[in-house]
């Protein structure tokens, strides 16, 4: 029972979170901006896996966000596929692209990985911002809504249950992921990418599973946030974007689940309040992750939570 | 030919700004494992610094040691109230608050300034040259001559002076060069001023041909970074070469092939380099301790 709790109470408290919110938050603008939580923090839960777990850096995950957010655009809009297949046809794009780079760009190691990704990233944005026959080009696009079984979904309310139903899922398998063989062999390799080798960790193996599991997550978020604002631009796949989610991740901690869904929260709350300080908006922003990073290392939850335990014991 | 010539120039000028930025990439790295991408704000405050001096009456000498002495004393300021504190802190997080530290000195910068973008005369006139068919703008050699002047003096700085040995000596290993008692914060408080300074004069020089604005630092850090890493990172020779190579691969690559692909150009032969040799083009493979 106890091992039930370690595992799963995780996904159990996301979950009430999901479902008490809409009877705290005083109106729909709030319910907008918590779907925009959840709806980043499914992407940074899959870049979390990625760099947490298997310890391998991304800086061109919004390169899977975009073909996300643009599948959702372009299939309906020039070759008549229903929304839904467009936003599967998305994931699995994202995912075959993973695994196509992923074996040679994996074999890079720290900030040459980095980099590496980076380029990756931009080549998708450039696509993105220079097909404008079929993206719009700089300008971006509008996407038409999701319709299942003729239910049209708009709206801040839908999108709310749909992307928190979708989060709590995500957690799910995220969190059977980290306790399975896999999830192990992923810490492994995070810890010392030789020993793991000498232990049997088909590392190469590993490490691509999380980057494709990472890029479906991020492809799944983009459609998301694409059907949900009802447009896409190159900026939702831009460099910015990419760094705005790896700080995300940093922020809320590392390797800690409810550390991606602090940290999403915290990038896409904190700019909304911060524009009563209009032109100091950015210095704000800037000081705070300075603050945040120097006094919580490891990130907001792990560290908070090696505190409590201190005090605890 | 004189298309060449042209794509040449206005290559090299690039990258040797890149390659500037990207060696101020390498001293911070070398000196603490930092990977600063508050890098290409150094350049930014260069150029604007320059350009208020310059509005407010003061002469162009005077207003580039005042941009040059601001950057420096942001450089030392970054290093001592946001680095030094998370000293000991994952180089994850340490990138985190540099680029914590680029959105906020943007921030001071839109807000100090202003948003608009902004040019000064060149140093030399604007009246253009021609070489070999190909029109050059004086102000493209002076940044070519600039450049070189830093690395042949970063060089001097790094083998001939003590400092630059203690520089040296901190970069290979932190500790043993603590224990035959160098000041090691000392010094990597220095190769962030000197970091600060060298983006600063890129900015200084650059600016009469580029302009600048509160934003150009964002995409002149990632170029930057990119020509580290194609250098191999924490070698300087491989900073300026990845730094020009990137350079002449956009002016070439938007000439030749496509001037809305030109990064993707650029970023397509980092990728190829770093798939046939890992650690960049000047790197060493290093072992990895278990």
């Amino acid at each position: 029972m106890q091992d039930f709790w370690r595992s799963y109470g995780l996904v159990l408290v996301v979950a009430l979170l999901v479902a008490v919110l809409p009877f705290i938050l005083p109106s729909t603008f709030y319910l907008r901006i918590a779907a925009l939580v959840f709806i980043f923090s499914i992407a940074v839960l899959g870049l979390n896996l990625l760099m947490g777990f298997a310890g391998q850096v991304s800086l061109g995950h919004a390169g899977f966000f975009g073909i996300g957010a643009y599948a959702v655009a372009v299939a309906p809009t020039h070759f008549g596929v229903p929304v839904w297949l467009a936003l599967l046809l998305g994931v699995i794009a994202a995912g075959l692209l993973a695994l196509i780079i992923g074996r040679p760009i994996l074999k890079l190691k720290g900030h040459y990985l980095a980099v590496a990704t980076l380029g990756m990233g931009i080549l998708l944005a450039m696509v993105f911002t220079n097909e404008a026959r079929f993206t719009g080009g700089p300008d971006g696009m509008p996407v038409p809504r999701l319709v299942l079984f003729g239910w049209i979904a708009r709206g801040s309310v839908t999108w709310y249950w749909i992307s928190g139903v979708t989060l709590v899922l995500a957690v799910l398998l995220a969190v059977n992921l980290i306790n399975s063989p896999t999830g192990r062999a992923l810490r492994a390799i995070h810890d010392s990418e030789v020993a793991a080798r000498v232990l049997g960790i088909d590392v190469a193996r590993y490490k691509l599973i999380a980057f494709v599991l990472s890029a479906g997550y991020a492809a799944l978020a983009g459609a998301y946030l694409a059907l949900f604002d009802g447009l896409v631009t190159p900026a939702t796949a831009g460099f910015m974007r990419s760094i705005e989610f790896v700080t995300m991740a940093v922020l809320g901690g590392l390797g800690s689940i409810l550390g991606s869904v602090v940290g999403a929260a915290l990038l896409t709350v904190l700019p909304q309040m911060l524009t009563v300080f209009h032109d100091y908006e950015h210095i704000a922003l800037g000081l705070i992750m300075i603050i945040f990073m120097v006094f919580l290392r490891a990130g907001i939850v792990p560290s908070l939570a090696m505190l409590f335990r201190r005090r605890a014991s | 030919m004189p298309e060449f010539l042209q794509f040449l120039f206005s290559g090299l000028t690039i990258g040797a700004i890149y390659a500037l930025v990207a060696l101020g990439f390498t001293l911070i790295y070398n000196a603490s494992d930092v990977i600063n991408f508050a890098q290409g704000e150094f350049v930014m405050i260069g150029g604007m610094v320059t350009f208020f001096a310059m509005a407010a009456g003061i002469p162009l000498p005077f207003a580039a040691l005042i941009a040059l002495v601001t950057a420096i004393i942001i450089g030392l300021l970054l290093h001592v109230l946001a680095i030094e504190p998370a000293r000991g802190a994952s180089p994850v997080t340490l990138i985190i608050i540099t680029i914590g530290a680029s959105i906020f000195l943007r921030g001071v910068a839109a807000i100090v300034f202003d948003k608009n973008y902004h040019s000064y005369p060149g140093f030399a006139g604007s009246e253009p040259l021609q070489i070999g068919g190909a029109t050059v703008l004086p102000q493209s050699l002076i940044v070519l001559a600039g450049t070189l002047l830093i690395v042949v003096a970063l060089w001097l700085l790094m083998t001939r002076t003590m400092i630059g040995k203690a520089m040296t000596a901190t970069a290979t290993n932190r500790l043993a060069a603590r224990l035959v008692g160098i000041n090691t914060a000392l010094i990597v408080g220095l190769s962030f001023g000197v970091s600060a300074a060298i983006g600063a004069i890129g900015g200084i020089l650059v600016t009469p041909i580029t302009l600048t604005n509160y934003d150009v630092g964002t995409l002149l850090a990632l170029k930057g970074f990119a020509a580290a890493m194609l250098g191999g990172m924490g070698h300087p020779l491989g900073a300026v070469v990845g730094g020009l190579v990137v350079g002449l691969l956009e002016s070439f690559g938007a000439g030749y092939i496509s001037s809305a692909y030109k990064d993707a150009i650029a970023f397509l032969v980092i990728l190829a380099v770093l798939f046939v040799m890992p650690q960049g083009l000047f790197g060493r493979a290093d072992v990895e301790r278990v």
